[in-house]
């Protein structure tokens, strides 16, 4: 099924003339309505009259999560809050959140990106959507409902955990989408033979799984134990939310909804685009949202894209799964996990500079993070309890932080690898 | 009075305990007494030395994070009842040991306990009074 099919099949130089169009709309409204872009285009000497192509975005600045945190919470807003209807935001890189807001119409175009992206994954308004995402400040539960609400498709708001009940409703009401991270697809599917259920036998046919980096081997085991296509969803909440690309059944890359969301893939050195097919840094402008536009926001996320027409017929490009990241942030059961938060905590409960080494692993499908702290002689006490009420502590601060839970382990110093000075701070267990 | 106890902080994985044993051997720094305390995950171990300056100095260079803690070295009777009678005198006057171990070696015929207490002052002088033998440092050194 297509949701859009004048969009999603419009030829390269209409879709060229409608880009160039909302692009100079897109410059006029933030003159107009943020003083952030308004400093930003004046110190770069950009005026309105500049702009009258989609090439001529790249004479634009970037737009940095620098950015958002600094003019948190609202400084970023286009609109008067009267005119925001929601407001959402993840946990930030250093105490603030970043927050993102939507207005009624940018809801409108959260419900058509999502409703385009079930259909894209092959679902229709006969599915039963079983919405293993969480629901809250996370954008990815409430992005799901809303595109499962505009496909007609019926949802069921399970939001995340609890997975023995998410089973017996798999079960009991024949769910045929699932939508959640790939490694709690996993993960159910192993509760799922624990309580020995079959989950070949359940009746779902699609998972339309992300929010989190995950291989084709990944995918190969997930499809393998549910019987059902697995297909990545690519979105972030400064973006929209889910909502920002979705791969086909073939399986050649996640079509990106360039109508909406315009890609660039640049050099994360020198800013400038790399060619077609090479890898790079994922930078989005987002051409018609009201609330808060992000103009050449640098995503920190590496693919490579593809502007070829698919072979499902689409003309809409496609990026690569995520290849990495141009910083060190982790993606932990969906959760944005940058270093630097969990420093920040050693360094206020320890009152010192920590040494620390995370590990991330899978078990049984289910991402965690061990946080290795070595014990100095600044915290050092002979008494086994003032220890074990600091390792407490810690694991207490960072899981507030993180909104994750995690395990504190105290070791020896010196016990983690110090390279030309500066200290490896993530082993990932996960990769391959 | 008092005596210098190491505490050294050991993740609990197998060889540890051997590792810290075998380098204050090779430094020919003897262990008077030794205790060990430990969680799932970590042990504090804890020991008095003949050369405790020296073995802070040979542990830290290798890496461990040791701590000096002062402790109380009485000698009790070593018959029945006589850690009972040492440990009531405390507790008549609500002084509170955090921990204590015994000595590997005997001076006389008596045992030799560690006492680590809160109020160390007050401990030493109770236990005198009451006709204890409190070890001195150089006592201790010369076992």
């Amino acid at each position: 099924m297509i949701w859009n099919e004048q969009i999603e099949y419009l030829p390269p130089e209409k879709m060229e003339r409608l880009q160039s169009e909302r692009l100079r709309k897109l410059v006029k409204y933030v003159l107009n309505n943020s003083i952030f872009y308004r400093n930003l285009f004046k110190e770069a000497g950009i005026s309105a009259r500049d702009i009258k192509h989609i090439s001529d975005l790249k004479k634009l600045p970037f737009t940095r999560k620098a950015d958002l945190r600094d003019n948190y919470p609202f400084q970023m807003f286009c609109v008067p809050l009267r005119e925001v209807v929601e407001i959402h935001a993840s946990s930030g890189t250093t105490g603030n959140p970043t927050v993102v807001a939507y207005t009624k119409n940018d809801i409108k175009l959260w419900s058509e990106v999502m409703a385009r992206t079930l259909a894209i994954a092959g679902a229709t308004p006969d599915d039963i959507v079983q919405n293993a995402y969480g629901y809250g400040l996370f954008t990815g539960g409430l992005g799901v409902h809303y595109g499962a609400l505009e496909l007609g498709a019926s949802v069921i708001p399970m939001s995340s955990g609890g997975t023995k009940r998410q089973l017996k409703i798999m079960r009991d009401f024949k769910s045929t989408v699932l939508t959640c991270t790939p490694s709690y697809a996993l993960f159910m599917a192993e509760e799922a033979r624990e309580m020995d259920i079959n989950p070949r036998e359940s009746s779902l046919r699609i998972g339309v799984l992300g929010a989190e980096p995950w291989s084709d081997g990944l995918r190969r085991e997930i499809e393998a134990a549910w019987g059902m296509t697995a297909l990545d969803v690519y979105g972030l909440s400064e973006i929209i939310g889910p909502g920002v690309a979705q791969e086909c059944p073939e399986k050649t890359g996640l079509h990106i909804y360039s109508d909406v969301f315009f890609p660039e893939v640049i050099d994360p050195e020198t800013g400038e685009p790399v060619e077609e097919g090479e890898d790079g840094e994922l930078v989005i402008t987002t051409l018609t949202k009201e609330a808060i536009p992000l103009i050449r926001y640098r995503i920190g996320d590496i693919v490579n894209i593809n502007y070829e027409r698919c072979s499902c017929g689409r003309t809409l490009p496609r990026i690569s799964k995520i290849k990495g990241r141009t910083d060190d942030m982790l993606i932990i059961r969906g959760i944005n996990v940058f270093p630097s938060q969990i420093e920040s905590v050693l360094l206020e409960v320890e009152g010192a500079q920590p040494h620390y080494l995370l590990v991330v692993d899978r078990v049984k499908g289910l991402d965690t993070l061990e946080i290795q702290v070595e014990v100095g002689e600044e915290v050092f006490s002979d008494e086994i309890r003032k220890l074990q009420q600091l390792s407490e502590k810690i694991k207490k601060e960072i899981e507030s932080v993180l909104a994750l839970s995690v395990e504190v382990k105290l070791v020896e110093p010196k016990t983690i690898e110090r390279s030309m000075g500066k200290a490896k701070r993530v082993i990932d267990k996960r990769k391959k | 009075m008092k005596v210098q106890q190491l505490s050294i902080f050991l993740e609990n994985r197998a060889g540890r305990l051997a590792e810290v044993t075998e380098l204050l051997g090779k430094a020919e720094i003897n262990i008077r007494a030794l205790s060990l305390a430990d969680t799932s995950d970590f042990g504090i171990l804890r020991v008095v030395v003949n050369k405790p300056e020296k073995a802070v100095r040979i542990l830290e260079e290798n890496g461990f994070t040791v701590a000096g803690t002062e402790v109380l070295v009485v000698e009790i009777d070593d018959k029945p009842g006589g850690l009972a009678r040492v440990l009531k005198i405390l507790n008549a006057r609500d002084i509170n040991v955090e921990y204590m171990y015994a000595f590997m070696e005997k001076l006389t015929d008596r045992a030799l306990l560690i006492f680590r207490i809160e109020d160390m002052e007050g401990a030493i002088e109770l236990l005198r009074d009451k006709g204890i033998k409190i070890l001195t440092k150089k006592e201790v050194s010369s076992i």
